[in-house]
């Protein structure tokens, strides 16, 4: 058997392309992302260190961060609220709203940030109600809140929704006769049968949210040190040619989506090996 | 599963009680409202709030259809290219095993998780004036960057995951059995991919490709930082967007955006029918 291993696929086409792919992954990701490294290089540590500590760079991490985590966690409430109400419930217009959850991901952001941006501003269809009780979403940190919501909605409720569909109700039934009310099952055993897949979602909502620009920079106000977020200081120094700055940033900015997204697959073994 | 889920819905112990259903549903929907339905009805009533002739005569404006054009053309290069590479991708990852498939599998989904303004910019960095290849491309007159072909680059790079990502999992469910049938049954490799492989992988393809051009054709940070925002020359739609909305001009940049709106509706509802159709064949299997 060992012998016959490497002959045991018929299939024909494995060289050209595994050597496509790997050409084309070079060519369109590998090495610009690697520009953006050895760029980075070229400063010395101190350089380095000085630019992505500055006040204003570190303020527009707090401001970024900080919106993303708080954008996370009301996706994750609302997220789990809404796929178990999409997968458990039966009402009319079901499998319509089942299909606008996606209009995130669709809709360009460039739009919803002008969208958002016009209807929470002071005259806006929703902001009019809300400045007299003197709460103001449009150029503040809240509307990036807001804006990183929008975009981050989709994760949470399509990573939950189908580990609501698998849960088998011979597990529900068990524990209603060993005598837990529903309430109880529901912490007890549902919850943690969910909570990797809520875990993920927080994830990829977060870090979807870090790197947003186009959906954030309408609605920010972009008011340096208050709501200036770092995907636009980036932009910034690009546009007064400050390269090395922006270069620095932007690799920040790059290792944390890369710790992200470490974080996101070892979420998902978890949960993987949850559902097994 | 979903007969005998049904089954039990019935079930008072099994459920909530109704209000508290009614409660939740309630609350669901609200949020949905606010965040989801609001906002894209915002869209076409902003679009629309000064009549049909101004909506018409904002589309119609040289800028806009100049920015029309070149967001049509940045799709029809991009998708097609990344639909080839999906489906290559897919047919080594999915029917063949070989060590650091799942490192490939991972940097495969990496533009997803990189910031669209830094997907822009590495092709700034190589490209641009000051960039690794600048000089030698400004010597023999060549524009990439702050000209169509960076714009180009930054949407291949942003749009490159979404084919591979949808088709790997689904050729991999399907196992290679069919295939390797028809290759007993004399069909070159050609034949067997178009005639076996491709009929069975079609939803999977039409789902990838409408997220892949929803995606190409919407993009904005990416494409922003290697445009230079030239005015009907380096515009695409979402640009232009910016461009009427930062003049003040809403009614106008509203109209625009209303396209891209409607391009996301329909991409929604390709989408839910090629979802439909894939969770079918699974189920089949």
């Amino acid at each position: 058997m060992q012998f016959f291993k490497r002959h045991n696929n018929v299939l024909p086409g494995f060289g050209p392309t595994l050597g496509f792919t790997v050409f084309y992954l070079s060519l369109i990701v590998l090495i610009p992302l690697s520009a953006l490294v050895f760029r980075t290089m070229g400063l010395t540590w101190g350089e380095f260190l000085a630019t992505v500590t500055a006040p204003r760079v570190m303020a527009s991490y707090k401001v970024t961060f900080g919106a993303a985590i708080i954008a996370a966690v009301i996706n994750a409430v609302f997220g789990v609220l809404v796929a178990w109400v999409l997968v458990r419930y039966r009402f009319p217009g079901r499998r319509f709203i089942d299909a606008l959850v996606d209009l995130p991901f669709a809709l360009p952001t460039a739009v919803a940030g002008i969208t958002l941006a016009t209807i929470y501003s002071p005259n806006g269809w929703v902001g009019r109600y809300l400045e007299p009780l003197g709460i103001k979403v449009a150029f503040t940190p809240l509307g990036i809140v807001l804006a990183m919501t929008f975009i981050g909605l989709p994760f949470v409720v399509r990573t939950v929704q189908p580990v609501v569909e698998e849960i088998e109700v011979e597990l529900e039934e068990a524990a209603t006769c060993l005598g837990a009310n529903r309430w109880q099952t529901l912490k007890l055993v549902i919850f943690p049968m969910l909570l990797p897949s809520i875990l993920t979602g927080f994830a990829l909502s977060f870090a979807r949210a870090v790197g947003e620009y186009g959906s954030l920079i309408f609605i920010a106000g972009n008011m340096p040190m208050v709501s200036e977020i770092t995907p636009l200081l980036i932009i910034t120094k690009l546009e007064q040619f400050d390269y090395q700055g922006a270069t620095a940033i932007a690799c920040v900015m790059l290792l944390a989506s890369f710790s992200m997204l470490l974080i996101i697959n070892l979420l998902q073994k978890w949960s993987r090996r949850y559902a097994e | 599963m979903s007969a005998l889920n049904k089954k039990n819905s019935s079930n008072r112990s099994q459920t909530e009680p109704a209000f508290v259903r009614w409660l939740l549903i309630a609350i669901a929907m609200s949020f949905l409202t606010l965040f989801l339905a609001l906002p894209l009805a915002a869209v076409f009533g902003q679009a629309f709030e000064k009549g049909l002739t101004v909506y018409l005569d904002a589309i119609r404006e040289p800028d806009t259809l100049s920015s029309i054009k070149l967001t049509l053309i940045t799709a029809a290069v991009t998708v097609p290219l990344n639909l080839f590479f999906g489906v290559t991708a897919a047919w080594a990852i999915a029917k063949f095993s070989f060590p650091g498939k799942n490192l490939l599998i991972t940097l495969i989904d990496l533009p997803f998780s990189v910031s669209p303004v830094i997907s822009g910019f590495i092709y700034v960095l190589i490209f641009g004036l000051q960039g690794w290849l600048g000089p030698w491309l400004q010597e023999h007159d060549i524009k990439i960057v702050f000209a169509v072909p960076g714009i180009i680059l930054a949407t291949l790079f942003v749009t490159f995951p979404f084919v591979a990502r949808e088709l790997i999992p689904l050729m991999e469910a399907q196992g290679k059995e069919e295939e390797e049938a028809a290759l007993v049954l004399g069909a070159t490799g050609l034949q067997t991919f178009f005639l076996v492989t491709l009929p069975n992988v079609k939803w999977g393809i039409i789902y990838g490709v409408i997220l892949c051009n929803a995606r190409a054709m919407g993009e904005f940070g990416a494409v922003s930082v290697v445009s230079g925002h030239i005015r009907g020359m380096t515009n695409t739609v979402p640009l232009h967007v910016e461009i009427l909305y930062n003049e003040y001009n809403y009614s106008a940049a509203f109209a625009v955006a209303s396209l891209l709106a409607f391009l996301a509706l329909i991409t929604l509802a390709v989408k839910s029918v090629a979802e439909w159709k894939v969770r079918q064949q699974f189920e089949n299997n």
